[in-house]
């Protein structure tokens, strides 16, 4: 028996979209040919993209699909900065926040390396949370040179909500456009695009119970994009690539049934989510609880922990030798946890960070599965602490 | 047993992991992250690309696709920082102080049966297997640390600085092997991709093998004199730091030994910046002084006779035991049957008895027997 407490990793697909992709899968069909197969594959891709513009509040024009959440996040900043630069050689900054995932954050650093582009990372608070007023005083000091503002909607290690609508109301009244990774919010939280004001927001298929390599990016109508990738011209220009009908449908099927199942799946998660930080907190009362300690300002599925005196490696080599599946929180290297830059933006010192844990909840979570954690996570605890951090230098 | 195998991604480990699961025991693998980049995160492949080593992304990944198939779980452990104070920056200051270390040595004392060891024992695994070829033998005073059986292979020189209570948790399964084709074919039966992996060779973090240069970047030069073994300036140097005593290329001497023989480092003085160069029997010796000591079971007395071996793939000779370290004294001094040539501070001698490891200690010096 396995507790998986690792859905932000990734979650199994929902059965419903499991059925819409083995439906797809035998059949053939190319979405762009003009014969009757291409046209019924045409037409399965269509429907499923309606699907998805009416789960998350935007028009079917408005979504490009994707081969996952990290191309949209690529399409979006790289493509957003190249066209608002052709626009206007001027607009070269780039605003986004110190606790973006990976794919925006290196994108970024991408065109601050070879584009040319001047980085600003936007500093957040003790919770994770992103200092509008420093974005506003940024818009202030050079509307006229930014490029763009990349904020996501929801931390994935911390799981603190930003305050998507005070930064698109920041930068509104500059008319810079705003671009938001959403792949941990959908199917969390309430997300409407039209509602939101974004430019451009990032779904991903797998973290929503749809499959891996489908996602999505949703663009405001009008707002002009440079592809990042050339070829057939599908998606209107915009993303080039054979569509890949069987995960479309999937991902159309798992964003209608998460969306729609979302209300009392959230609550049921906000419930299981505090039973497991209870528990965490009985069994190893040394711990420290991160992100937004009010439930309205984070995710309702995620607790990010840190222990004290515990590498992050022990403990879960020890959680997994006892059947407890999650994660550290930050990204790999090469198998290897990096230093989370989240927990360095919110002043976490280095050595409370080594010890960091993140449990996510999802769709297949039940109460055994903290039961679990609260069963094995004890010894776990006094075990890591015995191996200590013995990666620090002895010097 | 519970096991930790430490799997580098080459074929050795592989295997050694391979027999410890099938003799039975619970086997993790575990990979170490050893090399960080310029910007103090554990390396990866994209931005600091590494074609060689003991530990890039590559080897990593080889080293997963092994306990895949061995159908282990595997883990990669991020002991950057230990390596870069406890090898790294030691074989710096080693060659500053002009001395020549062996960092492999460094590496199996201070990272893999220390920082590994002591991680694995206290995550409740009772043994760290690795795929040194040496062999731990059951003695009358607990395991003993042997020679290979394949003598051509043998690696027990680099597991000579081990005491008695880490040699208890080492589990060498290629000690036993015929020879390293054997090892080579049983990797292939057993479905590893790593089979026809060529052995790496140089010292893992010098990215092209380029000593002398990566030592260059890091330790400042000055230019200073060759001289001969008689005090004759026959040429110059950018720096004595890094060359190494038995050193032949590289000198780039303008003139010709009077006899026209080949020359070699016979001294070098990092204080007075000066390197001696000479004939090649200049460079034997007969007395070898050793600090640090380390014993991997029974000590030896004064007056016994041990085999020495000085360099990792180096002969073993014959030496007496002529002076053993005392109370408060870590040092020793070993009379060779035979000369060695070229023995330059900072090498790790080993001491044998038949092919028991008796221990090794760290060259403080060495010079030929005027007595003789």
């Amino acid at each position: 028996m396995t507790a998986y407490l690792d859905h932000a990793a990734t979650t199994p697909m929902l059965p419903e979209a499991v059925a819409a992709m083995s439906e797809q899968l035998s059949f053939g069909g190319n979405a762009s040919s003009l014969h009757t197969s291409g046209r019924r594959a045409r037409r399965v891709v269509e429907e499923s993209r309606e699907q998805v513009a009416d789960a998350l509040g935007c028009r079917a024009g408005e979504v490009v699909l994707t081969g996952g959440g990290t191309e949209a996040d690529n399409l979006a900043v790289k493509g957003l900065f190249w066209s608002r630069r052709a626009a206007d050689p001027r607009r070269t900054r780039v605003l986004a926040s110190a606790v973006e995932h990976h794919a925006v954050l290196d994108a970024v650093e991408w065109l601050g390396e070879h584009e040319g582009a001047e980085v600003v990372w936007l500093p957040v608070d003790a919770v994770g949370r992103v200092d509008v007023d420093a974005l506003r005083a940024e818009l202030a000091a050079g509307a006229g040179t930014t490029a763009l503002v990349s904020v996501m909607w929801a931390n994935n290690e911390v799981g603190t909500v930003q305050p998507v609508a005070e930064v698109v109301a920041a930068a509104a009244e500059h008319g810079v456009p705003v671009h938001s990774d959403a792949v941990q919010a959908v199917g969390a939280l309430d997300v409407d695009f039209a509602a939101s004001g974004l430019d451009a927001l990032t779904v991903s298929g797998h973290k929503i119970g749809g499959p891996l390599g489908a996602g999505a990016l949703l663009l405001r109508r009008g707002v002009d994009l440079e592809p990042v990738l050339h070829g057939g011209g599908q998606e209107r220009g915009v993303r080039s690539g054979t569509l890949d009908a069987p995960s479309v449908a999937a991902l159309g099927t798992a964003a209608q049934v998460t969306v729609a199942r979302r209300p009392a799946e959230a609550a049921r998660l906000a419930e299981l989510r505090d039973a497991l930080v209870a528990a965490l907190r009985d069994r190893v009362p040394e711990v420290v609880v991160r992100g937004d300690p009010d439930p309205a300002g984070r995710l309702p599925g995620i607790a990010h922990v840190t222990v004290p005196g515990c590498e992050g490696d022990s403990l879960l080599y020890l959680l997994d030798a006892r059947g407890v599946e999650c994660s550290t929180g930050s990204a790999c290297r090469a198998g290897v946890p990096e230093p989370s830059h989240v927990l360095a933006a919110m002043g976490v010192p280095p050595h409370e960070a080594r010890g960091a844990l993140r449990f996510s909840l999802g769709h297949t979570s039940t109460g055994a599965d903290v039961a679990a954690l609260a069963a094995a996570v004890g010894p776990v605890v006094e075990r890591a602490r015995t191996a200590g951090l013995t990666t620090a230098r002895t010097a | 047993m519970r096991v930790l195998a430490a799997m580098s991604g080459g074929v050795d480990s592989a295997v050694a992991a391979a027999r410890a699961v099938a003799a039975g025991h619970e086997v993790v693998g575990v990979h170490l992250a050893l090399s960080r980049d310029e910007r103090g995160t554990t390396a990866r492949a994209s931005r600091s690309p590494r074609g060689r080593g003991c530990c890039t992304a590559d080897d990593a990944r080889d080293a997963r696709r092994s306990a895949d198939v061995l159908g282990i779980p595997f883990y990669v452990w991020d002991l950057s920082e230990r390596f870069a104070a406890d090898v790294v920056e030691d074989f710096v200051a080693e060659y500053a102080a002009g001395r020549t270390p062996n960092p492999c040595v460094r590496c199996n004392e201070k990272v893999k049966f220390s920082a590994l060891l002591d991680r694995a024992l206290a995550l409740g695994f009772d043994a760290l297997a690795t795929g040194h070829y040496a062999r731990v033998v059951a003695g009358l005073d607990g395991p003993e640390l042997h020679r290979a059986r394949d003598a051509a292979k043998d690696q027990s020189y680099v597991l000579s600085v081990l005491p008695p209570e880490r040699v208890a948790r080492a589990l060498l399964p290629l000690g036993d092997a015929e020879a390293k084709h054997e090892v080579r074919s049983e990797a292939r039966e057993r479905g590893l991709a790593v089979a026809d992996k060529p052995d790496s060779h140089d010292i893992c973090f010098v990215p092209d093998g380029d000593t002398r240069t990566w030592l260059s970047a890091r330790i400042p030069r000055r230019r200073g004199a060759v001289v001969d073994t008689a005090g004759r300036v026959v040429g110059d140097h950018g720096g004595a730091v890094g060359f190494t005593v038995g050193q032949r290329r590289g000198l780039r001497l303008g003139e010709p030994a009077a006899d026209g023989r080949p020359r070699y480092v016979v001294a070098t003085s990092v204080a007075d910046n000066t390197v001696t160069v000479g004939a090649a029997e200049d460079l034997d010796v007969d007395v070898v002084a050793a600090g640090g000591v380390t014993w991997c079971g029974p000590a030896p007395r004064r007056g016994d006779a041990l085999g020495a071996q000085l360099r990792a793939h180096g002969a073993e000779i014959g030496c007496v035991l002529v002076a053993a370290p005392g109370p408060g004294d870590d040092s020793l001094r070993v009379r060779l049957g035979t000369p060695a040539r070229g023995v330059a501070a900072g090498q790790t001698l080993a001491l044998y008895d038949g092919t028991r490891v008796v221990g090794s200690a760290t060259v403080t010096g060495a010079r030929p027997d005027r007595s003789r």
